[in-house]
């Protein structure tokens, strides 16, 4: 059966199940919620009011047993950056509204009694939207556990905890994964998107349809083999993210000098031993915990793991590389452990874990605490911002907004988001990606950490301006595609180094809908994706100023390299020659 | 004859060290270094650092370097 858009209008507390425009059959993931949001969201909007509306899009592959296919996209205009925003989640929702036929689910207007939450369930047939005042004032695990229990597990589940409902710049959208822990559409501010709507959850029926077609099952199967041993066969997909998780990464990016220390004092840490991948991975193993764990269901990568206290107790899982840099690096705490109870607690709050750690790391500087007081950290974000004290809402504002209040100059912020784990000075190519992508400094919008770091897709000299803008250009519109088709960013490293990657990729969309794409399809799609964010962004009121790196990085320079951000605005501006 | 930390990281740690500091004849070059540990035996050079450096294989080591031994690694 024939894929559906479902719409939700809260100002009527109407739905509807529509057909798929013609234009927006062959988008999925980033490029429909993109292309969404740039048509029916005025780009002069207030994000938090009700002419904002949130997009969520499965990849065009997800519910497919195609390897890795799982991410879903949640897209609007973000209330932190100001442009338009697409922050893509593993978890278990992609898979099972694709699974219903739901091409997009579309949530517009704001309820007019907004005395309380609610609570929207999607079937394939109907929706409905029912208050939730019993849920209201509490956090994701108990969303999640009412949840479970009402649907007898049988759901998808979308969820702000409290700082979603007070509409904190710092909060995100929890999505529940295949073990009963959250994911998060991190990044942007979107928990106060769902919040401004009075939308506590959102559940999706994953009981009674369990299949999607395909144009041509055996040649998706023979393409699906290919795909799925290019990611064994690559020695990072297949060997460093299972042993040790995206934590690997701490020390060779502090060996290079660019994990940023101190809200971005210094491109080493002296902690880096204490938080890295490798001493995580030797806790893991002592105490009984999990090295590997997917985020979704077939993840044959398994990135994640299960990360237990002394004592054998679980305290954590999905312990990223990105937070424990924030927290570990940025903000200065050297034990894993207390690193762990603060991520758990983010993760039942409903926090971006990059945002709020640059967040606190800048506290410093406004002398809110000291670095490597991981307990007053904690107790700031459980006693002060979940309970929404005046300084709790100051540190839910996030970096650029925390500050202005306190007059400081050293703010890391593009498009006012934090900055996340890879000094811009001393990698210069992830820096041309912080500064152009339409949404504000995010890593995974073009890594090119990979070819300035890493040694994949080759090697280009991370200090020295040299081919940067093009290699951010290019990873920026590959990445732009493969966030349409469900696949995680993490197939980027095969795809990078291995021919077979991405024509088996293609074949896989190709043998799903019977389309005829070519790599060069793949490509423009991308460009097309780009082109239409950034539109959307002037039309908002973005300038070219805005594409621009924090002024402190152009006369700071950064030990142990002792590098400055060198670029020019008409370099920076050339990116979008294309 | 020089004196040299040398560091290795993810599974090259397995049954090797962290880091160590090491005394080598003059003209050694990194690519004999990485031979005599065996690192690359099991699973391929990733990345090879000299005082935060990327180098190539043949870099001559020279008194107080810092060599970092990666396989291939990545996340984000």
């Amino acid at each position: 059966m024939a894929d559906k858009i479902y719409r939700v209008n809260l100002n009527d507390m109407s739905y509807k199940i529509e057909d798929v425009p013609q234009e927006w059959a062959g988008l999925g993931g980033r490029a429909l919620t993109s292309t969404i949001v740039a048509k029916e969201v005025d780009p002069e909007c207030h994000p938090l009011g009700p002419n904002n509306k949130m997009v969520f899009a499965p990849g065009l592959l997800s519910g497919t047993t195609a390897a890795n296919s799982g991410r879903n996209s949640l897209g609007a205009k973000s209330p932190l950056t100001g442009g338009i925003k697409e922050s893509n989640v593993g978890g278990t929702s992609a898979g099972i509204f694709a699974k219903l036929g739901v091409k997009a689910l579309i949530i517009e207007g704001i309820p007019k009694d907004d005395s309380t939450f609610y609570h929207i369930h999607v079937t394939k047939e109907h929706i409905e939207i029912n208050p939730v005042p019993e849920l209201v004032g509490k956090d994701n695990y108990a969303v999640l556990d009412a949840m479970m229990e009402k649907y007898n597990k049988k759901v998808a589940v979308m969820s702000i905890g409290r700082p979603g409902e007070m509409k904190m710049l710092v909060s995100n959208v929890s999505v529940k994964d295949p073990k009963g822990k959250l994911r998060s559409h991190g990044r942007g501010g979107l928990g106060a998107v769902m919040g401004s709507k009075k939308i506590k959850c959102i559940t999706v029926d994953a009981q009674n349809y369990k299949e999607v077609s395909y144009a041509d099952k055996e040649k998706f199967k023979e393409a699906n083999k290919i795909f799925t041993k290019a990611l064994q066969e690559n020695p990072i997909s297949g060997e460093g993210l299972p042993a040790f998780g995206t934590n690997v990464l701490v020390n060779i990016i502090n060996e290079a000098g660019g994990l940023p220390s101190r809200n971005f004092r210094s491109g080493n840490s002296e902690n880096a031993e204490a938080i890295c991948g490798e001493t995580m991975a030797e806790k893991i193993k002592e105490r009984g915990g999990s090295t590997t764990h997917g985020c979704h269901a077939g993840c044959v990568i398994q990135c994640s793991q299960t990360y237990n206290d002394e004592e054998g107790k679980y305290l954590t899982s999905g312990f990223e590389y990105e937070m424990i840099w924030a927290f570990g690096a940025n903000l200065g705490i050297n034990d894993l452990d207390q690193i762990a109870k603060i991520d758990a607690l983010m993760d039942d709050l409903g926090l971006d874990a990059i945002e709020m750690g640059c967040t606190l790391a800048l506290a410093v500087d406004a002398k809110i605490l000291e670095y490597g007081d991981g307990k007053e950290a904690y107790r700031l974000l459980k006693d002060e911002l979940a309970n929404g004290t005046p300084i709790g809402r100051i540190l839910g504002s996030g970096t650029g907004t925390l500050g202005k209040i306190y007059g400081l100059v050293r703010v890391p912020v593009v498009k006012n988001q934090a900055i996340p784990a890879y000094e811009p000075r001393a990698i210069k190519g992830q820096g041309i990606t912080y500064v152009t992508t339409p949404m504000g400094a995010d890593h995974t919008a073009g890594y090119a950490v990979a070819t300035n770091i890493l040694n994949s897709g080759g090697y280009i000299d991370p200090l020295k301006k040299e081919g940067q803008i093009e290699l951010s250009r290019n990873l920026q519109i590959a990445s732009a595609a493969v966030d349409s088709t469900g696949m995680c960013i993490f197939v980027a490293f095969p795809a990078l180094d291995d021919p077979k990657c991405l024509p088996a990729l293609i074949d896989m969309i190709n043998a799903r809908f019977g389309t005829n794409l070519t790599a060069d399809d793949v490509t423009n799609l991308g460009k097309k994706i780009l082109k239409t964010e950034r539109e959307f962004n002037l039309k908002a009121g973005l300038t070219n100023a805005d594409d621009r790196i924090p002024e402190f990085m152009k006369y700071e320079p950064l030990p142990p390299h002792n590098v400055v951000w060198d670029f020019t605005n008409e370099e920076i501006d050339s990116f979008w020659n294309f | 004859m020089p004196k040299v930390t040398i560091k290795l990281f993810a599974q090259y740690r397995e049954g090797r060290f962290k880091v160590a500091q090491k005394e080598y004849k003059d003209g050694t070059t990194t690519k004999d270094v990485i031979e005599e540990l065996g690192v690359a035996e099991k699973l391929p050079l990733g990345v090879l650092m000299v005082n935060s450096r990327h180098v190539d294989e043949n870099y001559v080591l020279k008194e107080g370097d810092t060599v970092a031994l990666f396989p291939k690694v990545g996340g984000g």
